[in-house]
């Protein structure tokens, strides 16, 4: 379980201006738990995740991940290799020369085995779907399938927690949906933690939960159907809000009886078939 | 080179002044390589580049009049920037065609104000302190300081946030219809383009497979777009799947706007009966 | 304008040969027993032997001479060079006389014995990299560094940054030519002009280059701590390094052949 108490953290500015990015958060992520949390640039969001091992420390308040806190220096490197972070430039996440040494970077810091890194390399790139690109050199690499070498290098770390910070932002489409579908495949069949931040809520739509962000602290927490009920706040906070359900609240504005949170295409489609 | 490969094939296109033309495909498809044609930062392999019927290739000092004419801007621009203020930045497309003293300050000015950046507030500032979206509309301001015709700009929202990502569009419509540039450009977001261009171009391994209304793509081209694996806007693949299960409503619906006109319109109509 | 279409980094060339499966740790030892050896004999059966010891190794590597020898093209304008330079400059028993120059014998053998040397130079460093890949490259020095950790030589530091290096290379090579085709649309000219003005055409290319990588180095520097790296300690390696029999004979044969040419 990850769990924040009562989170604060300041950007020291020099001269005692303070900026508060993270304030009072209270928040609990259960293991096997497949969340979003979204927010508008500056909302305190990334500054989250690099709270979840331990690259920031609150400035009050404690993180605890698996009931270790990340303040307590000998704690770290556990805590590390529980809690596996995706960024959002994928050409400046990988180490080594070609695929397969870059997944065992991790393995090689934390004095793995020979025999057992081979295992847990193979491993990782079965699932991560990379055994052709084996021996093939990151720069060669699309976007999409370099971010798969970042989630593999995490997964041979066998992680609990996979944190992606806005991890398809510089992906196209056809990477951006391969990403999503691999983390659901991990959440489903092995039971890894994904916690996934972004800008968009059509990602954030295809998630369990979905915890919102504004301004450092977190103002909105539940289901993508809860939360998209509340498009008006959403909207002021500068987040985009799916097109299916800008057009539910515009037939349901003109009198059609729709629920204000439908969000996929097939929901609408089925929905409108009871009025025309 | 060892690793040539075709990377466009027998394309034919003419773009008309003050068109606004999308062009869209998959990564790998091309797209990028038309755009530096475009310019004449890469030379056709075969056939001609004319702009206003004159080859861009025929002189070599021709290339910079065809670059003052047509203004590119690439993906993630702001990697371009090296000047300690914006209004220095900006003046390094003008200062190399030769402008200078009071144009190139005029310039300045109606660049920032074409990409609705106020001069005062903005001129002395390094342009590395901005935020993305503002990074990226000073980019464009730069390429704009040239004076070009045309506007060619790769995926200019790419991974931006919602907010800065509707303020670029804006500058760009108003470019187009206030300050009557011919846009091109590229992106991956179907919703933006059906909303904005005028004009799609599909494009799929190295060639041109569309080119259309994009009303005319999204009404009778969605299963080739489909076939390709390019997504429809959500609300245009909505109306889409109600006419596949023989609902009577029109498909080549390009907005939110519109999809709700048409439905309101059609069960009004079912409600009278 | 020339751009960097291709980019490949070192000149490993993979072929499934005994050369090629040597331990690195071996081949990088051998390459610096034959450079001080070719510089300490002084006969030329010393010579034929060394060099017939290097084109057999060539061929048992299965890489076609013509890679070796494109590595020396570049240089033998310098060989040339110093060949005459022996002729002319070295005192001794006149041979041949042009206008105010005379040709020594001592200067024709002295000049032959250094171009030869150079030549072997050459043929064995490329020799290793032509055979070795960056990866195999980078792990052999490395370890053969780290014998010399007791001096504070830092073995892991150096490899870490050749890794780094060799990985960010390319990275590095595609966004300059982007950043110079973003700076062209703007009108900039890299092709004309004195020096002065190239030098400060370069400026705007540099400029981007440098904040791009430092950016990458950030952002990379958080990757790796997520990635639990601190330093070379306790670090195990992925790709083992193994010395075998094949590994044993071949610098038996190697000590034998350069003890032999320098009796």
């Amino acid at each position: 379980m990850i769990k924040f108490n009562n989170v604060t953290h300041f950007y020291n500015t020099g001269q005692n201006h303070k900026i508060t990015s993270l304030s009072g958060i209270n928040m609990e992520i259960q293991e096997g738990d497949f969340v979003a949390i979204i927010g508008a640039n500056g909302s305190g969001k990334s500054t989250l995740a690099k709270h979840i091992n331990g690259f920031l420390l609150p400035g009050s308040g404690d993180v605890y991940v698996d009931g270790f806190n990340t303040k307590d220096i000998e704690s770290i490197w556990n805590i590390r290799k529980k809690v596996g972070m995706v960024f959002q430039n994928p050409d400046n996440q990988l180490i080594a020369t070609t695929v397969e040494d870059d997944i065992a970077f991790g393995l090689e810091n934390i004095g793995i085995e020979e025999e057992e890194m081979k295992r847990r390399v193979d491993w990782a790139l079965n699932i991560a779907e990379l055994n052709v690109l084996r021996t093939s050199e990151p720069h060669l690499l699309s976007g999409g399938q370099k971010q798969r070498v970042v989630i593999a290098g995490a997964l041979a770390m066998h992680t609990t927690y996979l944190v992606l910070d806005e991890p398809t932002s510089m992906l196209d489409p056809k990477g951006r949906k391969n990403i999503l579908e691999i983390i659901k495949t991990l959440n489903e069949e092995k039971g890894i933690t994904i916690i996934y931040i972004t800008q968009f809520m059509s990602e954030a739509a295809q998630f369990k939960k979905i915890f919102v962000m504004d301004k450092g602290k977190i103002v909105l927490t539940g289901s993508p159907k809860s939360v998209f009920s509340q498009a008006d706040l959403l909207m002021n906070l500068g987040l985009e809000v799916p097109q299916i359900t800008q057009l539910a609240r515009k037939l349901a504005e003109n009198g059609l009886e729709i629920p204000s949170n439908i969000i996929t295409e097939e929901e609408m489609v089925e929905y409108l078939c009871l009025y025309i | 080179m060892p690793f040539e490969t075709e990377a466009l094939k027998n394309i034919n296109l003419e773009i008309d002044k003050g068109e606004f033309v999308g062009i869209i495909g998959h990564t790998g498809c091309g797209k990028t390589t038309l755009l530096q044609l475009l310019n004449g930062l890469l030379k056709p392999t075969k056939g001609q580049i004319l702009i206003d019927n004159i080859d861009i290739h025929q002189d070599k000092r021709k290339l910079r009049e065809v670059r003052k004419k047509i203004g590119l801007s690439f993906q993630y621009p702001e990697a371009q920037f090296f000047e300690e203020t914006i209004s220095k930045e900006i003046a390094f497309g003008p200062n190399n065609m030769g402008v200078t003293g009071k144009e190139l300050d005029e310039r300045i000015q109606k660049s920032l104000k074409m990409v609705d950046m106020d001069y005062h507030c903005y001129k002395d500032r390094s342009p590395f302190t901005l935020s993305g979206g503002e990074m990226r509309r000073l980019a464009i301001a730069s390429i704009l300081a040239i004076e070009p015709e045309v506007v060619v700009l790769d995926e200019p929202t790419a991974s931006l946030d919602p907010q800065s990502c509707s303020k670029i569009l804006s500058v760009i419509v108003n470019l187009h219809q206030k300050y009557s540039k011919t846009i091109i450009m590229v992106s991956h977001n179907m919703e933006i383009m059906a909303e904005l261009a005028k004009r799609i171009i599909v494009m799929e391994k190295g060639k041109v497979i569309m080119d259309d209304t994009p009303r005319n793509i999204f009404q009778y081209s969605i299963e080739k777009l489909e076939n390709i694996g390019l997504s429809l806007p959500p609300v245009t693949y909505t109306m889409y799947k109600l006419k596949k299960i023989g609902k009577p409503i029109s498909s080549g619906i390009l907005t939110v706007e519109e999809a709700k006109d048409e439905i309101l319109k059609l069960a009004r109509s079912i409600k009278r009966k | 304008m020339m751009f960097f279409r291709s980019i490949t980094i070192g000149q490993y060339i993979y072929r499934n040969s005994i050369i090629h499966r040597l331990d690195p740790r071996v081949k990088i030892f051998v390459v610096i027993l034959i450079i001080t050896s070719v510089f300490l004999i002084n006969s030329w059966i010393g010579f034929f032997l060394i060099g017939l010891y290097l084109f057999t190794n060539i061929y048992l590597s299965k890489v076609h001479p013509k890679y070796v020898l494109k590595g020396i093209r570049p240089l033998i304008f310098i060989i040339a060079f110093t060949l005459l330079i022996h002729f002319f400059t070295t005192p001794g028993e006149v041979i041949y006389h042009i206008w105010i120059l005379n040709i020594t014998r001592e200067g024709i053998q002295r000049g032959l014995f250094i171009a030869v040397r150079l030549f072997y130079l050459i043929l064995s460093t490329s020799w290793l990299t032509l055979t070795t890949s960056p990866i195999a490259l980078t792990d052999g020095i490395e370890r053969i560094l780290s014998f010399l950790k007791i001096i504070r030589i830092p073995a892991h530091e150096i490899a870490m940054m050749m890794t780094i290096a060799l990985r960010f290379i390319p990275t590095l090579m595609e966004e300059t030519e982007k950043i110079i085709k973003a700076q062209m649309a703007r009108g900039a000219d890299f092709e004309s002009g004195n020096i002065v003005k190239r030098i400060q055409n370069f400026l705007p290319i540099i400029i981007p280059l440098f904040v791009s990588a430092f950016h990458r180095a950030d952002e990379l520097s958080i990757a790796m701590e997520a990635r639990c790296y601190r330093g070379g300690e306790g670090r195990t390696h992925y790709r083992q390094l193994l010395i075998t029999k094949v590994d044993y004979i071949f610098m038996i044969v190697t000590l034998l052949i350069l003890i032999l040419s320098y009796l």
